[in-house]
């Protein structure tokens, strides 16, 4: 299959943005209409005059990208051009839990129909890795150092899930990068459903989270493993499907792969936070029915 | 030409401004509307709701947003996938909008909105002013004032043909004073449909959002390309100043209503004394020409229909005569105490050969009543400033020092 995001683009070695949007073209075809906020996706694959996009694709800004789509959406169909062309919003996660929420809740509420993909490395990396919503709780960044009174982030992820699932999207999915498979499915069971539909997508960063760049996918697939997390779908508020997980592995094979996770290891109060965290994870396993 | 209103008895109807840039948006046909309520903004759009639903836009989508940033957001995306598209918005949403007036411009997306005009906040206040479009002379839109209800009607038709032209592609705003044009109940003829058919071509873009031709829109620019971009916007600027001479022009020719292009001048060939001025107000300045022209004072008046692009050339030519030019301004640049009509028109006459004297004043902020007296008060201290020079150079005209 052809790649519709082609190589050449700036992004890191072992970059999570440029997998999960390959994956989420392989999912979609070449008729699809793509929409980016700014960010590293934006950032690494148009420097002008190049662009790495084989498919029609808009950046406006860093808080409009669901207004866009939706401008999309109504012009195609004034002009009776919509056809069987998907339009296909894809957001960082600082782009879709934090500054974009407001676009994002009207376009859902208006239900418009497209597909909107939120890659999610858990912080802002095209500025230089600074904590947002989708930040876990305990990871240090560089505005959420850890240091001698910090152990990190001290919030949870938001569940941005739940709050799309609040507007009434008729298919929502979390999926990884890790499951190629499971994504393209998922975004591809998403775009065929008719209304506004969410694909949050957990993605590894290198070097915002600090590991090898040969480690995407294996931490990714840790992410999963330990239930940190949870592969769903919601179909009309719902949760219909769970990937189940055996045998959970303990939190600390993810954390202590990754440089953001390392001061809690070392300081003190450490063991306490990585208890929260497996908390969390062991929350998940009840909530989702993972086991 | 000056002013000149072939109007039809038998087409005219009574139509509150608001319904008269409704309809003119209606019979330009757009694809997408997308838009957010605000006083005074609010019978624009609700008047084209209903319009959506009777069925009376053929092909076309209004986009209820969640907020203005969206609205012009939206845009972006139906302006990218081909579509001629409209917004109307004013004051708190037209700040709002800031991020996206400059996104719009420098994407080259020809959408059109009206502004109407109201002060900004705080103190809040819903009456109108120019702060709020004046704020946003630098975002890469052309701007054009109405003086009333019928000139904003058709100007809504003469903008898309302006923004739309080749050789621009930029957004424009057409701007209406709140309440007093968007409130006003007068006779107006409807923009007719057939003949905007015969002014406005069908808006085909040469680059759009397609899967069978795909384009990349809004792609980062660095420093090796970035000044390319700005200066290319900066020409269809310069490109737009003859296109709206011609496209008020070739209005004229169609539909028999001309206004000015970026200028129009009243009482200036042999006056003194030019004021300058833009929307509403132009009306009661004229009545104040009238009175003092029939005492023998050597007034006149230039009406700025045009303030971006700002009609240099134009007013330059105007005004070369005159013993002193008065700006009027409905906006203020704080920390300078000046309006921006005031600032620009001395920015424009200097390092020429004109050389007289310019004296700004601020008057009607926050919708103060402007009086014909007003106009009169600074009619006669202009007189003064030609006679013995400059002792203030801007000032606002209507303060009530003892509130202070
Ligand atoms: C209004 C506005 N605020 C801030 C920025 C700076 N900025 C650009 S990208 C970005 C972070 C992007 O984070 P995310 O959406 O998570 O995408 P990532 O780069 O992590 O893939 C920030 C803060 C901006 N461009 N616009
Ligand atoms: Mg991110």
């Amino acid at each position: 299959m052809k790649s519709l995001l082609s190589s050449g683009h700036r992004g890191c070695a072992g970059c999570c943005d440029a997998m999960a949007a390959k994956f989420t073209l392989m999912a979609a075809g070449e008729d699809c209409i793509v929409i980016n906020p700014t960010g590293c996706l934006e950032v690494m694959t148009t420097p002008y005059p190049e662009s790495s996009w084989e498919v029609p694709w808009i950046h406006s800004l860093f808080e409009n990208t669901a207004a866009v789509a939706s401008g999309i959406e109504a012009a195609l169909k004034a002009m009776g051009k919509m056809g069987d062309t998907k339009i296909i919003a894809m957001g960082g996660d600082g782009a879709t839990l934090d500054i974009g929420m407001r676009a994002i809740s009207g376009a859902f509420e208006r239900g418009h129909d497209f597909t909107y993909v939120c890659i999610d490395n858990e912080a802002y990396m095209n500025t230089g890795v600074q904590r947002s919503g989708a930040t876990p709780f305990g990871a240090s960044t560089t505005t959420s150092p850890a240091g001698k009174v910090s152990i990190g982030n001290p919030r949870p992820k938001k569940n941005m899930p739940a709050i799309i699932a609040a507007h009434g999207a008729p298919y929502i999915a979390t999926t990884s990068i890790g499951y190629p498979k499971d994504m393209i499915r998922k975004v591809k069971t998403a775009i065929d459903t008719e209304g506004p539909t969410y694909i949050h997508a957990h993605a590894p960063c290198t070097t915002g989270w600090g590991f090898d760049s040969s480690k995407t996918v294996e931490i990714a697939k840790l992410a999963v493993e330990t239930a940190l997390w949870p592969l769903y779908e919601m179909e009309d508020g719902d949760v219909t499907k769970v990937k189940k997980i055996m045998k959970p592995k303990p939190v600390e094979d993810y954390l202590k792969m990754q440089k953001r996770f390392k001061h809690l290891f070392t300081m003190e109060g450490g063991d306490d936070a990585i208890k929260k965290i497996q908390a969390l994870a062991d929350e998940n396993i009840v909530k989702f029915g993972l086991q | 030409m000056t002013v000149i209103r072939d109007l039809d008895k038998d087409k005219m109807v009574v139509a509150e401004g608001s319904y008269t840039v409704a309809s003119a948006v209606k019979a330009c046909k757009p694809n997408v509307i997308s838009a957010y309520p605000i006083t005074p903004q609010t019978h624009i759009v609700e008047d084209l709701s209903q319009f959506m639903a009777d069925g009376e836009i053929p092909n076309c989508e209004y986009i209820n947003v969640e907020s203005e940033f969206s609205a012009l957001s939206a845009l972006v995306g139906s302006s990218a996938a081909g579509a001629r598209c409209y917004s109307a918005t004013t004051s708190q949403g037209l700040e709002l909008m800031h991020e996206v007036l400059f996104n719009v411009s420098g994407m080259r997306l020809p959408v059109v909105m009206t502004i109407v005009n109201r002060a900004v906040s705080a103190p809040i206040n819903i009456w109108n002013d120019h702060q709020d479009s004046i704020s946003q002379r630098d975002t890469g839109w052309i701007q054009l004032y109405a003086e009333d209800t019928q000139e904003i009607s058709d100007m809504t038709a003469q903008a898309f043909k302006i923004a739309e032209d080749k050789d621009i592609l930029l957004p424009a705003m057409t701007c209406m004073d709140g309440f007093i044009l968007s409130h006003v109940h007068e006779p107006v003829e409807l923009l007719e449909s057939d003949l905007v058919d015969e002014y406005l071509p069908s808006y085909e873009p040469e680059y759009v959002l397609d899967p069978k031709n795909p384009m990349s829109f809004g792609a980062f620019a660095d420093p090796e390309s970035y000044t390319e971009f700005r200066y290319l916007q900066q020409q269809s600027m310069d490109n737009a100043v003859k296109k709206i001479e011609d496209a008020a022009t070739e209005f004229y020719d169609i539909f028999g209503r001309y206004y000015g292009g970026l200028i129009d001048e009243y009482e200036t060939e042999d006056a003194e004394i030019i004021i300058m001025a833009m929307g509403s107000v132009i009306g009661t300045i004229k009545d104040a020409i009238d009175k003092l022209r029939d005492k023998g004072e050597k007034v006149g008046l230039l009406k700025i229909r045009s303030f971006r692009p700002f009609p240099v050339e134009a007013i330059r030519k105007a005004v070369k005569d005159a013993k002193v030019v008065v700006p009027i301004d409905k906006n203020i640049s704080l920390g300078l105490n000046e309006g921006a009509l005031c600032t620009e028109t001395k920015a424009c006459l200097y390092n020429t050969s004109i050389n007289m004297p310019v004296v700004g004043f601020m008057i009607g902020h926050g919708g103060r009543d402007i009086r014909i007296s007003t106009i009169e008060s600074i009619v006669e201290q202009a007189k003064k400033v030609a006679d013995s020079g400059i002792e203030v150079e801007s000032q606002y005209a209507d303060l009530k020092e003892e509130m202070l």
